[in-house]
């Protein structure tokens, strides 16, 4: 849930990265804190394995800068998609503001992208969320590889309600801050259109 | 969050930071954001540490879950030299006590208890404003320029 401190004037929003395991969530964040300048970024946390799939939660602060006098601060975090980590993606909505879908391209992927956008829908029910009310971006990612689905075959599997969607190479960039920019437009709009303005 | 209960809470905090002699004081929502703070936070990563702690308690409640327990409502982490005391307060925020040799367990405890029912009580004030619609105004202000501006290359 957003947050307004008036005495440090700041504006704080929550933002998720949701979707199938390997599908380049945490690629995003590392992209992101990679490119944006000191000032505006906090340390990046990874609760990593080992072998660097995602644990618990990447975490990841910015400051996109101000609006009338108040910072605006967003707090980025992924949850891990794999699917036994399901427990841990819970915990990880809680307050959330809005959420990026992350999907994987790839053909055989396909499945894992339905799965993970129901698993996305009931997580959020059980939290007291209804996505179809919540900011909500849909990033296909990999679009550099060869063997991907056409974004219109990945639209009709995963955005029948028409949320806005980019398409994305989040190892190289290309997409990440399109994404970002979009979620948190409507992560603001939709703050002052719940606060009645 | 409202300016006058924002500052009150803001004087709990500070309030606990001395009576309990602690190194420092926060209180964070549960979603991880930090609301206020006391003490010696200037070395401190508040921002990590508030994720992550909301993170823990998160945690702690899904085990609490499972175990058909209801919120284990506090925790402690025993330090070489700095320890850690957290408190869930009313089932919103985290409140969350650094101390070392200065102080002692049972002193935090004591000082917390009372602390956590001033927050509380506070909390149920915000939550009836909240719910009389007197919220702030800042974010009605907002205009579509503003937001546009933010995102100017």
């Amino acid at each position: 849930m957003s947050f307004i401190n008036y005495s440090s004037r700041e504006i704080n929003c929550k933002l998720v990265y949701y979707g199938p395991g390997l599908g380049g969530k945490t690629t995003n964040l590392q992209f992101i804190y990679a490119k944006t300048s000191p000032e505006a970024k906090g340390k990046m946390i990874s609760l990593a394995t080992e072998t660097e799939r995602t644990l618990f939660f990447d975490f990841l602060p910015l400051s996109l800068g101000e609006i009338r006098g108040f910072k605006t601060r967003f707090h980025l975090y992924t949850v891990p998609g794999q699917v036994f980590y399901d427990a841990s993606r819970k915990l990880i909505l809680k307050g959330v503001d809005g959420v990026v879908f992350v999907a994987d391209s790839q053909i055989e992927r396909m499945e894992a992208n339905i799965e993970s956008m129901e698993n996305l829908r009931q997580n959020l029910i059980e939290q007291g969320y209804d996505l179809d009310k919540l900011p909500f971006i849909i990033q296909y990612n990999k679009r550099d590889l060869p063997n991907v689905a056409s974004v219109a075959e990945l639209h009709a599997a995963i955005n029948p309600t028409n949320v806005p969607e980019f398409e994305a190479r989040a190892t190289t960039g290309v997409g990440v801050f399109e994404t970002l920019k979009a979620i948190a437009k409507a992560v603001l709009t939709e703050l002052r259109r719940g606060s009645g303005g | 969050m409202f300016p006058e209960e924002q500052r009150q809470i803001s004087s709990v905090c500070q309030r606990l930071h001395r009576d309990a002699n602690a190194k420092a004081v926060l209180l964070i929502g549960r979603d991880g954001q930090p609301i206020a703070e006391a003490g010696e936070v200037g070395e401190i990563d508040v921002t990590s540490l508030s994720s992550l702690t909301a993170g823990n308690v998160a945690a702690t409640g899904g085990i609490s879950k499972i175990l058909r327990e209801k919120d284990f409502t506090s925790q402690f982490h025993e330090g070489e030299k700095t320890h850690v005391h957290i408190t869930l307060v009313a089932g919103r925020a985290i409140l969350v006590v650094l101390f070392d040799e200065r102080s002692s367990l049972g002193l935090v405890r004591l000082r917390v208890r009372k602390a956590a029912e001033e927050m509380a009580r506070l909390f149920e004030q915000v939550a009836k404003k909240a719910a009389a619609g007197t919220g702030p105004s800042i974010l009605n202000e907002i205009t579509d320029a503003d937001i546009d501006k933010l995102f100017n290359d």
